[in-house]
């Protein structure tokens, strides 16, 4: 009994530690992996002390003033008429205007080094393009080479090599998104009939998250992606792994598998290069089975999940583009083993 | 219960004038702020045309541009209804509602041309308004303006017919003069909306 | 200077009990149902507008309420995504178009500001009258959609292509975007009627230089609304174009742009937000010279503020759009003018602590509100100088940080003036003080549960938490922060409803004001309260910036106007000289009956573009009956050829 209060002491304590404003999360502007997203936070650290300087400067002064004129008699004193020491008090106003005036500029001054340090170059040669198509409600993502055959194209889940730039270029299928993951670096919006670039390094391998911020529609809030930073080799890997085209069934329930995709709805919206599903509508498919989570980073990539939501996308996404699937319990499981099977 | 202000100082204004004409008058400064705000919807219509021009390769995308003569004609029209109008400011202030009178009939006159014009200037602007945004463009800067025009015409006549009666004294010949502050105000846009309109898609 | 020269006479004995009775009867406005829509008096139309804006606030407190019990746990039930979606949008543009800009700008600005300038009523008091209808046509729009599920749900700046026909079928976003135009068209009704009695009716002696810094601001935020508003009415007008007809303007396949929106929208948008703020500064620069007994430390300094202010407003608005992918030098630019609007502002706080400083403090109710004023807003405009930052923005930028921000500017520079205010000038409008206990309740508690929800939405920001999410993954580590936020709102209600309560109880058993029971320098207090119809039996002169405490022991009042018909006295923009008569206008009921045409065709022209040549024609006899010549007989020619030949 002892050992179990314990354990919940301490369960109680990480829990306010996690909640409180000094863990900063693993999704967060202030736990920053990449250069661009520690300049900010460096930046954003010296404006809040300045801020905070003004804060308690200007609240001590104004409260102190109320305090020592304090009166207390309710019916109302006279006006004053004379003023003699509005003059003192106009060289501290004096002075507190420069001092405001300086301290923007520094603001200013610094957060436009910053700002050129984080915008960065993004017309390197080295450098892994990325082009993110925004869609209600998952991210497109296409890598981009002049053979054609060697471009990868997948959804929500971006694979980057560790310490190398990235050059992400933006566009819009619909309404405006925008892709932020805070550990790496400040959003970006995805405007339809626009292109912008923006680049980043992230220095530390891990898998880190992000999340659409620009309202755009009804399941803005279930539009996650994540960014898997890995060593160079293990991302060469994954690029050959996904040009591939789709593998080939083996078993036989893979087999069945691939004729319940081909037969049911699922070929109106969705590619799996290799067979005749070529539809762009919603994500490519051809390598669903190694991505972590689906749905756009709502559910983790387990059978379980999968098949909830090919069955009823709707109960989890309300409002999403994917139709209810119903179909003979065999076949949706057929099913999930062809689509676990496209490694 | 009287108050005795024996020592009580004051102002007395019973001698000044009941009317005001020009800028002194208070529906004139109402009238300007209208005018300032109409004018700022213009040049927002206006500053998104030349941004949306930025936005296309070429202009006008894949139409020709508008019929010019009817436009010009327009404008000439516009030039001339000055005159009436400016009469009408002259003849006010000194009281002549008979000259006050003629001079809103020939404005409405010129109105109710002008309108008749700006008709066969929709049907040859050679565009939709739902071809494209400058399509959409070009309509909503004629279309807001006609709107003007209309309000104005029928304001000119409702102010023509007030002169006809025995109320068309005091500020209602005040009210006669500043409806022709508005006047020059629909003829001054008239001019940026037709140059915008004719003569931009052929050089821009 | 004309020929009729206005004298200094000799003192006469004016017997008041006759002019007052015949000065009511003059300024009588009707009573009964009927009257109630022919009311043209200011201060019943200040009254309403304070009154309808109130229940709009109300109204979008329960939505926020009902959105802040979805966010308290993950993957919550309480409200599915779309109607989440219809609450914030719909909780956002009511607390911005139905509550702040006609409680700050058109309540207490129609109300006070004839007051304050000395004479009977507002300029075009038909004008004022149809203002208010549009305003409540509005937002009755607004919300018979959101209760009839057909609410807008595209956020309250409703944003192509997302709001546009491809992507929001039906009618929501029309019922927003003519929600825009009736409140617009409200708003620049307003503004013109306050103008031109600011420039033309304040009561002689009070030069510019004399002008109290209510009228100042004003007359400042008049002018910000007269150039912003074309802005917000071009943009929904387009928006309604694009849905009803087809026109192309944000469709980039045929030459439009979505970013057009954001621009013509924040050329509007961020004007807007100093709409709202600078009467909360009005209000304060009016309670602090009152409440430290003293002339305001720096006035002219603070007038030039102020118009900085309404000038820089103009220059910031791509600070919305940081985010949008253009060069950073150019958005560097907008961050400089984002900080250089600072100053002015900072300005102000140190003149306002200079006055303190100076002055000798007694403890007031409205007084305590102004403090929560200085600290909610301060903290509010310090994370303002951090979004100014384009790369901290590039962060968050559509987090809760950028939520808590502009909740502390707004509730700060809006919402507890605004108390401050009503504690202050309820005993003006009612003629009974409210009760300081409970109204030190409904600080305290408003003030921790504001801090509690609001603070922590700065952590919930920096922690990656994006606006607009109706719910979250329970791995976010957002939990605990939510149910904090949530905890506020307890608070915030509580003292809502004590606020309640003190006014309707002080309304029938407060204790009596009197005329001046502040012992303030401003004119609504150098008459009753509440205010007769003819809003002071004696027009004053005035001799300084307060005008009761600087007013000479004989301090001129103004005689001559005629008693018998409702005539204003029109003085020089500048030095306030008198210059002419003018016969204003007694009750009508042409201002609702063109507000129900009005309202008819807006209303109609969401459904069919043939709405608007089939409502003109009632529009046009409504305006004629309205405009149609009334008044007291007309001159002779005799009369007339006398009259202008003085002109």
């Amino acid at each position: 009994m002892f050992t179990l209060s314990r354990i919940g002491g301490l369960s109680h304590l990480l829990a306010i530690y996690q909640a409180s404003p000094l863990n900063p999360g693993r999704h967060s502007t202030l736990n920053p992996v990449a250069p661009q997203a520690g300049n900010i936070e460096w930046l954003y650290w010296v404006i809040f002390w300045i801020c905070f300087g003004a804060f308690v400067i200007t609240i001590l002064v104004f409260f102190t003033g109320a305090a020592r004129k304090y009166v207390r008699q309710a019916t109302p004193l006279p006006p004053i008429k004379e003023h003699p020491a509005d003059g003192i008090a106009a060289w501290f106003v004096g002075g507190a205007i420069t001092v405001t005036v300086l301290s923007l500029f520094a603001v200013l001054f610094m957060s436009i080094i910053t700002g050129k340090k984080v915008e960065g170059a993004t017309a390197e040669r080295n450098a892994v393009t990325i082009q993110v198509t925004g869609h209600q409600w998952w991210w497109e993502a296409t890598y981009p080479n002049w053979q054609a055959n060697l471009t990868v194209t997948t959804a929500n889940e971006f694979h980057v090599p560790v310490g190398k730039k990235v050059v992400v270029l933006t566009n819009s299928n619909d309404v405006i998104h925008s892709f932020w993951a805070p550990n790496i670096t400040g959003k970006r919006d995805l405007i339809p009939g626009y292109s912008s670039a923006f680049s980043f390094e992230v220095d530390k391998p891990g898998i880190y998250h992000g999340q659409c911020a620009e309202f755009c529609g009804l399941q803005h809030a279930h539009m996650g992606f994540s960014v898997v930073a890995e060593p160079e080799d293990q991302f060469a890997a994954w690029q050959n792994q996904q040009v591939a085209p789709a593998r080939e069934p083996t078993t036989a329930e893979e087999i069945r598998g691939r004729t319940v995709f081909l037969t049911h709805a699922c070929v109106m919206c969705h590619t799996i290069r290799g067979t005749d599903a070529g539809s762009r509508v919603g994500p490519d498919l051809t390598h669903m089975g190694s991505r972590r989570m689906i749905a756009a980073e709502t559910l983790p990539n387990t059978r379980g999940a999968l098949a909830g939501w090919i069955l009823d996308p709707q109960r989890i996404k309300p409002g999403s583009r994917m139709t209810p699937n119903p179909m003979r319990p065999d076949d949706l499981q057929d099913l999930i083993t062809y689509l676990e099977s496209l490694q | 219960m009287d108050r005795i202000c024996g020592e009580r100082a004051v102002l007395d204004v019973s001698g000044l004038p009941n009317v005001a004409f020009g800028h002194k008058n208070v529906t004139w400064l109402a009238n300007v702020l209208y005018m300032t705000i109409e004018g700022t919807m213009f040049a927002l219509v206006i500053a998104s045309y030349f941004y949306l021009r930025t936005r296309s390769t070429d202009w006008p995308p894949g139409n020709s541009p508008p019929y010019i003569w009817f436009g010009v004609a327009n404008s000439i029209l516009f030039l001339l209804s000055v005159l009436p109008a400016r009469w009408i400011q002259k003849k006010a202030p000194s009281g002549d509602r008979a000259a006050v009178t003629i001079g809103l009939f020939i404005l409405a006159i010129f109105a109710s041309a002008c309108i008749a014009l700006r008709v066969y200037e929709f049907t040859t602007l050679n565009c939709r308004w739902s071809d494209n945004a400058y399509a959409s463009c070009i309509w909503t800067l004629i279309g807001v303006h006609s709107g003007h025009l209309v309000t104005e015409w029928i304001e000119t006549l409702v102010i023509f017919g007030v002169s006809l009666t025995d109320k068309m004294e005091g500020t209602r010949l005040a009210d006669a003069a500043i409806n022709s502050d508005y006047w020059y105000f629909v003829v001054v846009s008239g001019f940026i909306v037709n140059f915008i309109i004719y003569a931009t898609p052929r050089f821009l | 200077m004309s020929s009729h020269s206005v004298l200094i006479s000799e003192p006469k004995v004016i017997p008041t009990s006759d002019s007052a009775s015949r000065l009511a009867r003059t300024w009588r406005q009707p009573s009964g149902f009927w009257g109630w829509f022919s009311n043209v008096h200011h201060t019943a139309i200040g009254t309403r507008y304070m009154v309808t804006a109130f229940i709009f606030f109300l109204l979008g407190g329960v939505l926020a309420a009902v959105m802040r019990l979805q966010l308290t746990r993950p993957e919550n039930n309480v409200l599915g995504p779309d109607a989440y979606n219809q609450f914030f949008t719909v909780h956002g543009s009511t607390m911005i178009f139905l509550f702040a800009v006609p409680m700050m700008f058109q309540g207490f600005g129609v109300y006070l500001v004839p007051l304050v300038c000395g004479t009977r009523n507002i300029a075009f008091p038909r004008l004022a009258a149809f203002s208010y209808y549009l305003f409540l046509g509005g937002g009755l729009l607004l919300w018979i959609g959101l209760l009839t599920n057909t609410g807008a749900d595209a956020g309250w700046f409703s944003y192509v292509p997302l709001a546009g026909p491809a992507f929001t079928p039906g009618k929501r976003a029309d019922f927003w975007a003519q929600m825009i135009t009736f409140t617009e068209v409200s708003a620049l009704g307003t503004a013109i009627c306050i103008a031109v009695t600011i420039l033309r009716h304040r009561a002689p002696g009070m030069t510019l230089n004399r002008m109290p810094i209510l009228l100042w601001e004003k007359l400042v935020i008049s002018f910000m609304v007269i150039f912003a508003m074309p802005a917000v009415m071009v943009v929904s007008s387009m928006l309604l174009l694009d849905r009803l007809v087809s026109t192309q303007f944000f469709n980039p396949a045929v030459g439009g742009d979505a970013l057009l929106y954001q621009h013509l929208f924040w050329f509007f948008g961020h004007p807007e937000v100093y709409i709202i703020f600078l009467p909360g500064t009005a209000i304060v620069s009016s309670l602090v010279p009152v409440f430290t007994r003293r002339h305001i430390f720096g006035y002219t300094l603070i007038v030039l503020s102020v118009v900085a202010t309404g000038f820089l407003g103009f220059g910031v608005w791509v600070h919305h759009m940081f985010a949008t992918g253009i060069p950073q030098m150019s958005a560097s630019f907008f961050t400089a003018a984002s900080l250089v609007i600072v100053i002015p502002t900072a300005v102000q706080f140190f003149c306002w602590i200079a006055t303190v400083w100076n002055g000798r403090i007694q403890p007031k109710l409205p007084m305590l509100w102004l403090f929560g004023f200085f600290f909610v807003f301060l903290i509010g405009g310090l994370s303002g100088v951090m979004l100014a930052s384009v790369p901290v923005d590039w962060q968050v930028h559509d987090t809760f940080f950028v939520v808590a921000h502009f909740h502390y500017v707004l509730i700060g520079g809006a919402v507890f003036p605004m108390f401050a205010g009503l504690y202050f000038w309820i005993p003006k409008i009612t003629g009974r003080m409210m009760n300081s206990t409970l109204g030190h309740w409904h600080f305290w508690l408003f003030f921790i549960g504001f801090n509690l929800t609001f603070f922590t939405m700065h952590f919930l920001g920096l922690r990656g938490m994006p606006r607009r999410i109706y719910t979250y993954s329970p791995d976010m580590h957002w939990n605990a922060l939510n149910v904090v936020a949530t905890s506020g709102v307890a608070f915030m209600t509580a003292a809502i409803l004590v606020f309640l309560a003190n006014f309707f109880y002080s309304k029938k058993y407060g204790e009596l004001a009197g005329d001046n029971p502040w012992a303030a320098g401003s004119l609504e207090w150098a008459t009753a309260s509440p205010p007769p119809h003819y809003n002071f039996l004696d027009l004053p002169t005035v001799n300084g910036r307060e005008a009761l405490w600087d007013a000479e022991p004989d301090q001129a009042i103004v005689v001559g106007l005629r008693d018998d018909v409702p005539e204003v006295l029109v003085t020089n923009s500048l030095d306030s000289d008198p210059e002419h008569k003018e016969e204003t206008v007694g009750p009508s009921i042409w201002p609702f009956l063109t507000s129900i045409t009005v309202s008819a065709t807006f209303v109609g022209s969401i459904f069919t573009a043939w709405a608007i040549p089939y409502g003109a024609p009632f529009v046009v006899i409504t305006l004629i009956g309205w405009l149609w010549p009334r008044g007291h007989s007309p001159m002779t020619r005799e009369e007339a050829i006398e009259e202008y030949s003085h002109g």
